[in-house]
């Protein structure tokens, strides 16, 4: 047993540091899950907890795939519910239709997931032709027009299913005119209900772990490279001969897949699916999660998003305060983190600081 | 064999004429300067040459081949890289990595090999380390390679530049001022850095400088610009002793 | 008959957004930054009048005095807390800087007023009039709002071209660091700037929520969000495009939900905004800005 543990811990130091980072994240990741689980079933979670463990995997998605469009590419993005709005949508009308078709659960929720995010990423092909073109401010506000462009549509869109195939209609249920037997699906702003309830904390569990692998594997590869020139120094980034446009709309598309898998693991753990729940306000919390988690740091967006999903559930007085909190907590972190008094502060008491002053002062005593 | 052939190039900037009728040969293998004084247009022209700008007027032939108009990308892959004078590098990423973006367009493999960490991931990225350290040994870099880029002293930040911009495998390698900020001891190692790397690795290169004296000590053939236009051009002792370049230099 | 009576009404509300946009396009024009608060503080000049009003009973023109030299001060202090810290700050730290701050004053409102909305009573007290043997009515709302639109685009024009204060802003806006070595006070100059758009915000608070009496801690961000796309429709940083930007906003606005769709009047005023930046990404009047390499 030891001598495996040994052999276990020569091969982990083997690895290089990027890959060794992952495996813990991973690890935790793991652990934390094991321990949820033997909790359920020892009967020691509260059902409050338990209520709240696929949210967790949901907005740990959002934030880890908002990241990749705000902390690795370096544009903010506004309007990323947009396209968790898409995935929800997306395979709840899958489920439901396929649901008498496709027994098997798990096969019928995989493609679910999967044409969910092909679809929230082919959006993402679409839109970030049209908007990655413009820069900061711009973008900002264009994506949050499509946000709210996406919520606004499917608010008053009718589907209907029949043995003749698929309606559509912006006015009412009546007017899809659906034979006897046939089925509206998508009912304005009624949204989806009675999407089957297939997603699990475990599903969630593992979805979380492959959209941070993705990311992870993105950056550390030639694409992820391409991607963080782009946001580092565009201009040296053409000057090497990078595609621009090519990898802002890689990463732009990537990151809007993996929120149309947020969204199928959103839809099919709600009664209810509504559009108006993916605002301007749910993109606004996800990249709250990404700001406090640091930009550019998957780990803290998954952590970030887990406890601002758990603590305002536990501390009551924080239901009341909670965006006021968030709202300061922004300010704050932006005035910390880039203020010149802030960072003179920092730098000052930082450890290495302490120890530069150390090292320079012993310097001096010596001479 | 010319390298680099341009034909009357002009660019002007709301009525303010930058660059005027700019043209000149370069043969393969040279070490051209370009020299003038502040606001001579210098820059424009390494813009206008990269695709950053699009000339008003006249042709850039390289090696034969017309490139007037293309986008900085298509330039660059025509085998024109350059460094900048405003040092541009990319800041939050390794001194390694920053070399291997430069790699970029001649080690491919796909997005989806990436994530998925196919062999072709593994067996590329092997061949782009091991060509980026190389690289980075000529600049004496490769003892800092995991250092982040904006960690390195300025020179070293100068020379990474140059490293990155080779990394693409040029043709023609343009330099902005790659001495300056620099003291004397850095310049001079920088120079011989610049004349081993023409060597190794068969680049022509063209380089702004402001040190004339500098200047004269590399390269074998220089161009004076003034207010855009040519004041001078030929082998430097002809050009430096050009009373001309002198005013333009000295005043009256 | 009923077009013309959108089209007034189209108009009106155009104004109003043009009023908004102006704050935007100036501080943007001025201090870079898209100052994402700048709705919110429609909202809490609502709230002011409202409360002046209900609670006090002061005269209507009294209360939206007051709202006006509330919102200025609450505009200097957002400016000098949040965002003179972060002058050298990148565009994206700012913007979220100042997303916070448009959250921060919503939940403040929220926890002070309540989640239900409040009924907003006009401060006009003008009739509304009939034309065209009452085929057209014009009401007393869109009588005050388009002269006063034109009468604030006028006087700020010549407030900018002429006072010393407004050539100061010109300079800051062309280059922040030679105004500096000019004399400039810079932030003297983006701190007015902050002052005069937010006190555009209170006049477009009273016209606004006289006409669309709904008032909620959300009611500003809307319409703030409508006024940047005015903004950038008209060319961010330019006066007249704010002023045309704004005013075709909100004609396309209460045309298309008359005509197209009520609910998807929105998507459609976004979708334009999409397009126009496509088609000239910086707008009908604006400049063009080339980085230099």
């Amino acid at each position: 047993m030891k001598a495996q543990l040994v052999k276990m811990k020569s091969q982990v130091q083997k690895l290089n540091r990027s890959t060794r980072s992952n495996v813990i994240t991973i690890g935790v990741i793991v652990i934390a899950y094991t321990i949820c689980m033997s909790m359920i079933k020892a009967g020691n979670m509260s059902n409050l907890l338990q209520n709240l463990l696929v949210a967790m995997c949901y907005y740990a998605i959002m934030a880890v795939s908002l990241n990749l469009t705000v902390g690795i590419l370096g544009q903010l993005s506004l309007g990323h519910a947009g396209f968790m709005c898409i995935g929800a949508f997306t395979g709840a009308f899958f489920s439901k239709i396929m649901v008498g078709t496709i027994d098997n659960v798990l096969i019928r929720f995989t493609l679910a997931i999967l044409i969910g995010a092909a679809m929230a990423g082919l959006f993402g092909v679409l839109i970030g032709i049209v908007v990655l073109r413009l820069r900061g401010d711009y973008l900002a506000i264009v994506t949050l027009a499509f946000g709210e462009i996406i919520k606004n549509v499917l608010n008053v869109l009718y589907i209907g299913y029949d043995s003749r195939g698929i309606h559509f209609s912006v006015n009412d249920t009546a007017s899809l005119n659906l034979e006897e037997g046939g089925m509206v699906i998508i009912k304005g702003a009624q949204g989806i209900s009675g999407t089957p309830r297939n997603s699990t904390f475990t599903i969630g569990v593992i979805l979380l772990i492959l959209t941070y692998l993705v990311i992870v594997n993105l950056i550390n590869s030639r694409s992820g490279r391409a991607i963080m020139a782009i946001r580092d120094n565009h201009i040296a980034a053409e000057s090497i001969g990078i595609d621009i446009t090519k990898y802002k709309i890689l990463a732009f598309s990537i990151s809007a897949a993996l929120a149309g898998v947020a969204g199928v693991l959103y839809s099919h753990n709600i009664a209810t699916v509504q559009s108006t729940k993916f605002g301007y306000n749910t993109s606004i919390l996800i990249l709250v999660f990404v700001v406090l988690g640091g930009m550019g740091n998957l780990r803290g967006s998954i952590i970030a998003a887990i406890l601002l999903t758990v603590l305002p559930e536990y501390l009551r007085f924080m239901r009341d305060y909670r965006m006021l909190i968030y709202a300061i907590v922004l300010i704050v972190m932006m005035i910390f983190n880039w203020a010149p008094a802030c960072v003179n502060w920092r730098k000052k008491h930082s450890l290495k600081g302490f120890i530069d002053n150390k090292i320079r002062k012993k310097a001096k005593e010596e001479a | 064999m010319e390298m680099l052939s341009v034909k009357n190039i002009g660019i002007s900037f709301g009525g303010l004429q930058a660059v005027d009728s700019f043209s000149i040969t370069i043969n393969k293998g040279e070490l051209y300067g370009l020299i003038g004084p502040n606001g001579a247009g210098k820059t424009t022209v390494f813009n206008l040459l990269t695709g950053v700008y699009k000339p008003d007027m006249g042709q850039i032939f390289l090696e034969g081949e017309n490139i007037t108009g293309l986008s900085t990308i298509e330039i660059n892959k025509a085998g024109i890289a350059r460094t900048f004078q405003n040092i541009r590098l990319f800041k939050n990423m390794s001194v390694l990595d920053n070399v291997k973006c430069g790699l970029h367009n001649n080690y491919k493999y796909s997005s989806a090999s990436g994530i998925l960490r196919l062999p072709s991931y593994f067996k590329t990225e092997r061949i782009m380390n091991e060509q980026a350290y190389e690289i980075l040994k000529v600049f004496d870099l490769d003892k800092e390679a995991k250092l982040l880029s904006s960690n390195l002293p300025y020179g070293k930040q100068r020379k990474l530049e140059i490293a990155r911009a080779l990394a693409t495998n040029p043709k023609l390698l343009l330099l902005d001022e790659p001495a300056a900020g620099m003291n004397p001891s850095e310049t001079e190692e920088l120079m011989d850095t610049i004349r081993l790397v023409r060597e190794k690795y068969d680049v022509t290169i063209l380089l702004i400088e402001h040190d004339m004296k500098l200047v004269a000590g590399i390269c074998e053939k220089i161009f004076v610009l003034n207010f855009g236009v040519k004041l001078a051009n030929g082998l430097p002792q002809d050009v430096l002793n050009d009373p001309e370049v002198i005013k333009a230099y000295l005043g009256e | 008959m009923s077009f013309i009576t959108y089209l007034i009404n189209g108009i009106s509300l155009g104004s109003v957004y043009s009023i908004i946009a102006l704050g935007y396009t100036m501080v943007y024009g001025i201090a870079k930054m898209l100052n994402f608060a700048h709705g919110d503080v429609i909202m809490i000049g609502g709230y002011i009048i409202f409360t002046i009003m209900s609670t006090m009973g002061l005269n209507p023109i009294l209360a939206v005095v007051i709202s006006i030299i509330l919102c200025t001060l609450l505009g200097i202090t957002i400016e000098g807390i949040a965002y003179k810290p972060l002058r050298r700050a990148p565009s994206l730290a700012v913007l979220i800087t100042a997303i916070g701050v448009s959250y921060l004053l919503q939940n403040i409102a929220l926890l002070i007023f309540g989640a239900e909305a409040k009924s907003f009573t006009s401060v006009i007290p003008i009739k509304p009039i009939s034309l065209v043997g009452g085929r057209i009515t014009i009401s007393g709302e869109t009588l005050v709002t388009i002269p006063l639109c034109i009468l604030i685009m006028t006087g700020l024009t010549i407030f900018i071209k002429k006072s010393k204060t407004g050539r100061g802003m010109i300079a800051v806006s062309e280059d922040k660091d030679a105004a500096i070595l000019m004399g400039i006070n810079v932030n003297k100059t983006i701190a007015i700037t902050f002052a005069i758009g937010s006190a555009l915000a209170a006049i477009a608070s009273a016209l606004m929520f006289s006409t669309y009496t709904n008032l909620s801690s959300t009611s500003g961000a809307m319409p703030g969000i409508k006024a940047f796309v005015a903004a950038v429709f008209g060319g961010i940083g330019s006066i007249p495009g704010a002023m045309i930007g704004g005013i075709l906003l909100g004609v396309i606005e209460i045309l298309s939900r008359a005509y197209i769709s009520t609910q998807l009047g929105d998507a459609i005023v976004f979708l334009i905004l999409i397009i126009v930046l496509l088609v000239k990404p910086t707008g009908i009047l604006g400049k063009k800005i080339q980085e230099k390499v």
